[in-house]
């Protein structure tokens, strides 16, 4: 297995954990949720990497071809990338009421606040 | 023939109603709407659960695209029983809601919480039912983003903070489903569950199935909140809308305790995931850490619904000790502990939701003298409360004896010491509040509460009847758990 060989996975593997680093480790609301982002769409690069056929084309059915990709974890991903859209914007929608309620959109603030409360 | 197509209308009915409460918007109707739907929905699932008795698994392609290609919808026994336990608590909450709704909701987004509580029981419903992996992460979200929604509802300004942090748990544990899914599709190339449980053990024993396994573990162990993945739960419970945590309490988490089940004896049925791995060993330490950490914790609790919160956290832990067992006492017990902590948390919660709507608070001290003031739902309360504790004659108690015995069974008495360890524990929460209700004067002033409305005593009082019913006359419960237990396990000896 040449370099870069399977480069596909070494980058889904690199946003999965760049973006669930950001979930843990940052106290802006916001940007959790950009890092829960990162961290969805390395799952979907993961699932359509593995979707490719070497050589294979798009799944239309033509004359002298005789590979194609498999398009099935294609249409999953745009059904998983609605879902990912609707959570991110109730995760918006969330942050705009938590700002309105708490004045500040910081974990570390709120929770100083819900402690004194 | 309408028969044929039951296994559809279970999702499609309260997913076509969904949309049209907010057609709707008067508060009234929607309401209305929402309560024929529940009983409808119940309906089909008894229905089904008859109909799977009678002649074993029902499938349902989508569309009539045949499996493994389409997607199919399967009811056997567990999912049949599931199915009915989420129908049945939607179909009592509901009446229950209309008060409690009217009293904790604004009035111009009532309509709006009547379409995200049908979107829930959609989602679970579709979870009980799909025989298709990917089908089931879908329901899931579902599921998921309506009660977000659902807990961002409440009062104080915390079920928001809640909420986002459910929110976040709650998509992590999604997503690392997806990966797992993602990885039995690379090694096997179907979704489908039957079809996956056949190719499974071809490929069981390589590296890309163990990761899966392990995401999809984890990813439900968070949505399920197994300890220690619990910690967005307590404030999820707490501060959400009182009918909220008492439909979530008894179905969410049941749900994915289901999917796990799902994932351990019907994907992975012909592997005998608990004998090459460790993950029996470490979910059975997990369930045991969480049955006696989250006892204990409840018992520090000043705010009754967190309390009862905590208490779920262990209750969950009994259930994924019955799974762990692998044997077919213990699953059973794990099964019909499903059935029987819906029951009792949902009571519990509803005279917490009675409490709130007569004095405005569910702190312990607030609570003095409750037991004279508003007899009905504290008596509802003690007797829910001592079924939380397992005492014979109370569905309580069956569970709790099953997997003891399942304990025994396997020789390992310890763990049927901490079974009992931690209903001792349950005893003294409970009493907590029974003392300071039934034993402590009622503050002096101010307006004596009244008992609540009865729209909200039936269904508590229904669902805590159900509770001594059921712990009385067992049978039935335990015929259909039985059942699902040993149709689950009929692949490993």
């Amino acid at each position: 297995m040449e370099f870069p060989g399977l480069y596909n996975y070494w980058i889904t593997i690199v946003l999965m954990m760049v973006g669930f680093y950001i979930v843990i480790a940052h106290d802006n609301l916001i940007k959790k949720v950009v890092g829960l982002n990162i961290f969805q769409v390395s799952v979907f690069v993961f699932y359509i990497s593995m979707a490719k056929v070497q050589g294979g084309t798009a799944p239309i059915l033509d004359a002298g071809i005789e590979t194609y990709s498999n398009p099935l974890p294609h249409v999953l991903i745009l059904t998983a990338i609605v879902v990912a859209v609707a959570t991110t914007a109730l995760a918006l929608a969330l942050v705009v009421r938590i700002r309105n309620a708490y004045g500040t959109i910081e974990d570390d603030e709120i929770e100083g606040q819900e402690d004194d409360a | 023939m309408i028969a044929a197509h039951l296994p559809a209308l279970q999702v499609v009915v309260p997913l076509m109603a969904a949309p049209l409460c907010v057609l709707l918007r008067r508060p009234a109707l929607a309401w209305a709407l929402t309560l024929a739907v529940s009983w409808v929905v119940l309906a089909i699932a008894v229905l089904l659960l008859l109909q799977v008795l009678e002649t074993g698994p029902v499938t349902y392609p989508l569309g009539n695209w045949a499996a493994p290609w389409g997607i199919e919808y399967r009811v056997d026994m567990v999912g049949a029983f599931v199915l009915v336990i989420v129908a049945a608590i939607g179909a009592v909450v509901t009446p229950f809601a209309r008060r409690s709704v009217e009293h904790e909701i604004p009035r111009d987004r009532i309509y709006l919480f009547y379409a995200m509580y049908l979107l829930c029981l959609t989602g679970l419903l579709g979870i009980a039912i799909t025989g298709d992996a990917f089908n089931l992460f879908v329901f899931l979200e579902i599921s998921s983003l309506s009660s977000y929604v659902l807990i961002g509802l409440g009062k104080e300004r915390r079920a928001l903070t809640a909420a986002y942090r459910y929110l976040i748990m709650g998509t992590l544990g999604a997503t690392f489903y997806l990966i797992g899914v993602a990885m039995m599709y690379m090694m096997t190339g179907t979704l489908n569950m039957a079809d996956l449980a056949t190719l499974m053990p071809a490929v069981a024993d390589t590296r890309t199935i163990l990761v899966a396994l392990a995401f999809l573990t984890v990813g439900i162990s968070l949505k399920l909140a197994l300890f220690p993945l619990h910690l967005w739960l307590p404030n999820a419970y707490t501060y959400a809308p009182s009918v909220v945590t008492a439909f979530l309490a008894a179905t969410g988490t049941k749900v994915a305790v289901y999917v796990l089940i799902r994932i351990f004896f019907t994907i992975f049925g012909g592997v005998e995931v608990f004998r090459i791995n460790l993950i029996g060993d470490v979910l059975m330490g997990l369930a045991i850490l969480a049955m006696v950490s989250g006892s204990a914790v409840a018992i520090y609790q000043n705010n009754v619904k967190r309390m009862l919160a905590y208490s779920s956290v262990a209750q969950i832990g009994y259930m994924v000790l019955g799974v762990s067992f692998a044997t077919v006492t213990g699953l059973t017990g794990g099964i019909v502990h499903l059935f029987n902590h819906a029951l009792i948390k949902c009571a519990l919660f509803m005279a917490l939701g009675c409490v709130f709507l007569r004095i405005g608070s569910v702190n312990i001290g607030d609570m003095a003298g409750l037991g004279r003031r508003m007899p009905v739902t504290m008596a509802s309360f003690v007797v829910s409360g001592l079924s939380l504790i397992g005492v014979p004659l109370t569905v309580g108690f069956v569970s709790k004896w099953y997997l003891i015995q399942a304990a025994l069974e396997k020789g390992w008495w310890p763990i049927a010491v901490l079974v009992l360890f931690s209903s001792l524990l349950a005893v003294i929460y409970i009493w907590r509040v029974v003392e300071v209700a039934y034993f402590r004067p009622a503050p002096e002033g101010g307006p004596a509460p009244a008992e609540a409305p009865l729209s909200m005593l039936v269904p508590m009082w229904l669902l805590t009847g159900a509770s001594v019913y059921f712990g009385i006359d067992a049978t039935r419960t335990l015929e259909v758990a039985g059942g699902a237990a040993a149709f689950l396990l009929k692949g490993t000896p």
